[in-house]
């Protein structure tokens, strides 16, 4: 038992900052299992380069993990951290400037020496110039006590006892906020099964951080973050990626279909496909095709034959897909389409965050080929939302795009487990039986005679036998599906395609407005994964005093039926985007609604605070009144 | 045109059977004894719209004649095509069929079958739709061996833009996008399918319609990826580049038979190997009978049905014809049905998905 202080807190943000090849991610990941073991409500930010070892110890090569954590509701990883702990001088260059005035440091003092401060460009050590009094730093020469405490280890070489460092940092931090060690101990004893002498060595070094914590003077307190109050169930903590892949494979089991993923790397979408490829045992099927357009084309032919036909990618890869995509329009076959956002143009910023891919999900392909665009607000809806997606796509016999992002697909949260029998029934019946007669009485199958309610066409897959027919992309006669060039036709399907997606709006919840004193004159619009960072942000302007409203669009093609007269409800609409400003063009365009667009493309979430700015700076100028305490 | 490939010729012969592990068709349902279909039944009520005297109708016509002897439920066979002239054949088979995008029909193919094992699914493509705007589509089919029949219509030019050059069309080639003659040299379709290490590559012709359906049945019974490169004719714009394959006696001069066991030879002419591998051309009466190639399409090594797919000149001085390679090897989406089947613990429950969606690390809040 510790003796010494601890100190009860209701947050904290952390960052973990270090070389690309120190393990940063992996002891964020593990003290984010600690911390929701425990309770605390939670939110994550991983951000590492493109590169998978950028040179050792400089800038580029910097890689980072921050976790929020509370006793009561997260909604954003943090815009500041408390506690940073920086493994090397370059990973405390690159994150000095985020740091607020009165965060901890605790830097690893072995790495700060002179070629690797020269790297970075100090001159002199910032551990012994001054320049760091405006911050607690705990100074730890965590490389060397590492190896130390690994002395006994004689198999082991110094680069191999080296690599345990971050588990005495991952010790260190468990004691500082008093984190059970319990689920990394049997983390590490599954990854290292094989290895014994690895294994004990890092759970050496785990201890020996943990340790070093209660035993050195220099932490003098430790802290406490108690549990938040969550909602009665189940929960586990589940990034974005995982929650996708989850979802994709519980909505194929209501539907009664086999999923097939089609899929080529590419970041950060390979993680659904990496997934997806272990769960075989649930009659989940996953190619990794030769590039994009066979990973959709696969799709596509599994979706012909009966199954879910899902692909997954990134920008770059959605774009080499929009042929086939515009091919399952014509089809008018089921298809998701997952594209997990990334910073562009062109290769851009692989592993950074954008929502800039919107206008292409909706417009980026040839002639008029509308599809569905669902977007998930945070990683456990990417859950909700790919069963959303299955719905949409088996219903309404459609490509469905869903529009995630690099922030979503990495970042983590606790989620609240659903019961699978109380999923949505989406259940899918094949055609079996002709839906027709010929001339002369004798029955036939039309392929595209459709549902009056849905317009959904007949799904009759091969093998059902009469119902024989041939689908392609030429412009096919309303009915029969027969190659038809006549204009009359041509103008016909158009639109019915077109009212086919506008149609799906009749089945989708209406949007929903956070307006708790029912008096605000400004509204903030999102969607996607600005959700986090504008809840946050409209809570603090609140706080300040200013009443303000909040609605977040999950569904960006159709938009939800009440959104015009939402939008008209408001003096001042602000709408935040990671992009120039492309949910504000739609709005624009089709309500005539004047939208004022805040953005920012750093590659990087929104900062709450900035946006309270922003939202705070719009409530004054509409409110004449004086501004009120208002309840939350 | 008679040619003796040494292959079961001819309606009649005994049906693929479906009961045979190494069988096209195994898994696809069968017409119950004592029923057939006819070429009436797998002819759609679609006008065909290709040019008079165009190659396709003579192929159209069969491979239409043709599937009523594998003996399946029609509705288990599905075409699957890209797109260009060629590409309109599914409409034209009362089959399920989907007309695709350009160069795509092998990805989408291989999704389709990757997931139902009981359809026999045949690509449609030309040499534009697959060597060229689909050339990876179609060597990632062929290195999977995913368990596709693959016809491949060559005739040297792009037909439904209206004649430019294909990455079949020779060197020099003058056409409405070369005035000056082509500069591109083109791809050999049976040597680039064995590269990519094809289980089945043959080549056929439009016009020998009992050499094709030969062809086609072998190629039905090829469990795995078959590549059949067939040439034809595109009288509009490339009008009897393969007429001195269809003249009888340039024919017995110049088609080197590809026969099981049998010598390559063409009239008076033998193939023969040397130390390197390489392959020529000889005289029959100058040729070391021991250097005479007999043909092996079940050799392990694609070596010597490259070496043979090197024979062809551009004056088609020399044309092997027939099946070049015909190995087994565990097809694609066997062995993806293999794993998932060996996977699999039974039937998924709601309760086996809450398991999955819990994973390892929960815990519960209590109200």
């Amino acid at each position: 038992m510790s003796t010494k202080l601890v100190q009860k807190l209701d947050r904290v943000v952390i960052r973990f900052a270090g070389d690309s090849g120190d393990g940063m991610q992996l002891t964020g990941d593990r003290f984010t299992s600690e911390t929701a073991l425990l309770g605390n409500d939670l939110s994550t930010l991983p951000n590492f380069p493109a590169e998978i070892r950028a040179p050792q110890g400089t800038l580029p090569g910097v890689s980072s993990f921050q976790l929020h954590f509370a006793d009561h509701d997260v909604l954003t990883p943090g815009d500041a951290p408390d506690v940073l702990v920086a493994m090397n001088p370059a990973a405390l260059r690159a994150n000095l400037g985020d740091l607020p005035r009165g965060a901890s440091i605790i830097v690893n003092t072995d790495e700060f020496t002179k070629r690797n401060l020269a790297k970075v460009g100090y001159a002199v050590s910032p551990l012994d110039d001054g320049s760091l009094e405006a911050w607690h730093v705990h100074p730890v020469a965590i490389t060397s006590i590492a190896v130390e405490a690994l002395a006994s280890f004689t198999d082991l070489t110094r680069k191999e006892k080296e690599r345990a460092k971050n588990m005495f940092a991952l010790g260190l931090l468990s004691w500082l906020y008093t984190r059970p060690t319990e689920g990394t101990e049997s983390f590490l004893k599954s990854k290292f099964a094989d290895r014994p002498e690895i294994l004990e060595a890092n759970l050496a070094a785990l201890r020996a951080g943990y340790n070093y914590g209660e035993t050195t003077e220099d932490f003098a307190v430790s802290y406490e973050v108690a549990p938040a109050t969550m909602r009665e169930g189940t929960y586990r903590n589940v990034t974005g990626n995982v929650a996708l892949s989850l979802g994709l494979v519980a909505a194929a089991h209501r539907a009664g279909l086999p999923l097939f993923l089609g899929s080529y790397p590419i970041t950060p979408a390979s993680d659904i496909l990496h997934t997806l490829a272990g769960l075989k045992r649930y009659g989940v099927a996953t190619m990794q095709a030769e590039d994009e357009i066979a990973g959709v084309g696969a799709a596509l032919g599994a979706s012909f034959g009966g199954a879910l036909g899902v692909t997954t990618t990134s920008g770059p890869g959605l774009a080499l897909k929009a042929e086939t995509i515009g091919l399952a329009v014509s089809l008018e076959l089921p298809l998701v389409v997952c594209d997990i956002q990334r910073g562009g143009p062109s290769t851009g910023l692989p592993t950074k965050t954008e929502q800039a891919d919107l206008l292409q999900a909706l417009f980026g392909r040839n002639g008029e080929s509308p599809v569905a665009v669902v977007a998930p607000s945070t990683p456990s809806d990417c859950f909700d939302i790919a069963v959303e997606a299955v719905r949409i796509a088996t219903t309404y016999r459609t490509p469905v795009i869903v529009l995630s992002d690099g922030y979503l697909a990495n970042g983590s949260e606790p989620w609240r487990l659903p019961r699978t029998a109380e999923l949505p029934d989406i259940a899918v019946e094949f055609a079996t039986e002709p839906n027709a007669v010929d001339a002369k009485g004798a029955p036939v199958f039309h392929p595209y005679l459709r549902d009056p309610e849905t317009l959904a066409r007949p799904w009759a897959v091969p093998g059902t036998p009469g119902l024989e027919h041939r689908v392609g992309g030429i412009e096919k006669a309303d009915v029969t599906g027969n190659i038809s060039y006549d204009p009359d036709n041509h103008d016909h399907m158009t639109r019915l395609r077109q009212a086919k997606i506008d149609g799906i709006a009749d089945t989708i919840a209406p949007l929903a407005v956070d307006d708790p004193t029912r008096d605000a004159e400004v509204l903030v619009v999102g969607w996607g994964s600005t959700y986090g960072p504008i809840a946050a942000a409209v809570r603090e302007a609140r706080a300040r005093g200013g009443r303000v409203a909040q609605a977040h669009l999950r569904h960006l093609n159709p938009f939800p039926a009440n959104t015009g007269e939402v939008l008209r409800g408001y003096q001042r609409v602000i709408v935040p985007e990671m992009n120039l400003g492309q949910l504000s063009m739609l709005l624009r365009a089709k309500y005539l609604v004047d939208i004022e667009s805040h953005t920012s493309v750093r590659g990087l979430p929104f900062q709450a605070g900035d946006l309270a700015d922003v939202i705070s700076a719009a409530v004054a100028s509409v409110s004449h009144a004086p501004l009120k305490e208002t309840a939350q | 045109m008679t040619t003796d490939l040494g292959m079961p010729s001819g309606p009649g012969s005994a049906p693929v059977d479906s009961r045979d592990a190494a069988s096209g068709t195994t898994g696809v349902p069968r017409l119950a004894d004592g029923t057939a279909l006819t070429k009436k039944d797998f002819t759609s009520d679609q006008e065909v719209r290709w040019c008079p005297g165009c190659g396709d109708y003579a192929i159209l016509a069969a491979v239409q004649g043709f599937l009523p002897e594998l003996g399946l439920k029609r509705e288990n066979i599905v075409f699957v095509s890209g797109i260009g002239c060629s590409s309109r054949f599914p409409y034209y088979l009362d089959t399920y069929g989907m007309h695709s995008i350009h160069g795509r029909a092998p990805a989408i193919a291989t999704g389709l079958t990757a997931t139902r094992e009981d359809l026999s699914v045949w690509v449609v493509t030309g040499d534009g739709d697959a060597l060229s705007i689909g050339g990876n589509h179609l060597i990632h089919a062929l290195r999977r061996n995913v368990n596709l029949k693959i016809l491949l219509f060559n005739n040297e030019i792009y037909g439904l833009t209206k004649g430019q050059y294909s990455p079949t069309s020779h060197v020099g080639q003058v056409t409405k996008s070369s005035p000056l003659g082509s500069l591109d040299r083109p791809f050999n379709p049976v040597s680039l399918a064995l590269g990519a290490e094809a289980t089945f590559v043959a080549r056929t012709m439009d016009s020998d319609r009992q050499h094709l359906t030969a062809v086609l049945r072998a190629a039905a019974e090829h469990r795995g990826s078959a590549l059949v490169e067939i040439y034809q004719n595109c009288p509009i714009f490339n009008d009897g580049v393969f007429d001195v394959l269809k003249d009888r006696t340039e024919a017995a001069a110049r088609i080197l038979h590809l026969t099981d066991g049998e010598e390559v030879a063409a009239g008076d002419t033998v193939v023969v190997r040397d130390d390197q591998g390489v392959m020529t051309v000889a005289p029959r009466a100058e040729a070391d009978p021991t250097r005479i190639v007999v043909h092996d399409p079940a050799a392990d090594d694609p070596s010597a049905a490259f070496a043979l797919s090197r024979l062809d000149s551009p004056d088609l001085g020399h044309v092997p014809m027939g099946i070049f390679r015909n190995v087994a090897r565990p097809t694609y989406d066997d062995s993806l049905r293999e794993q998932i089947a060996s996977a699999r613990t039974g039937e998924v429950t709601d309760a086996d998905i809450d398991a999955l969606l819990a994973g390892r690390d929960t815990w519960t809040v209590r109200a």
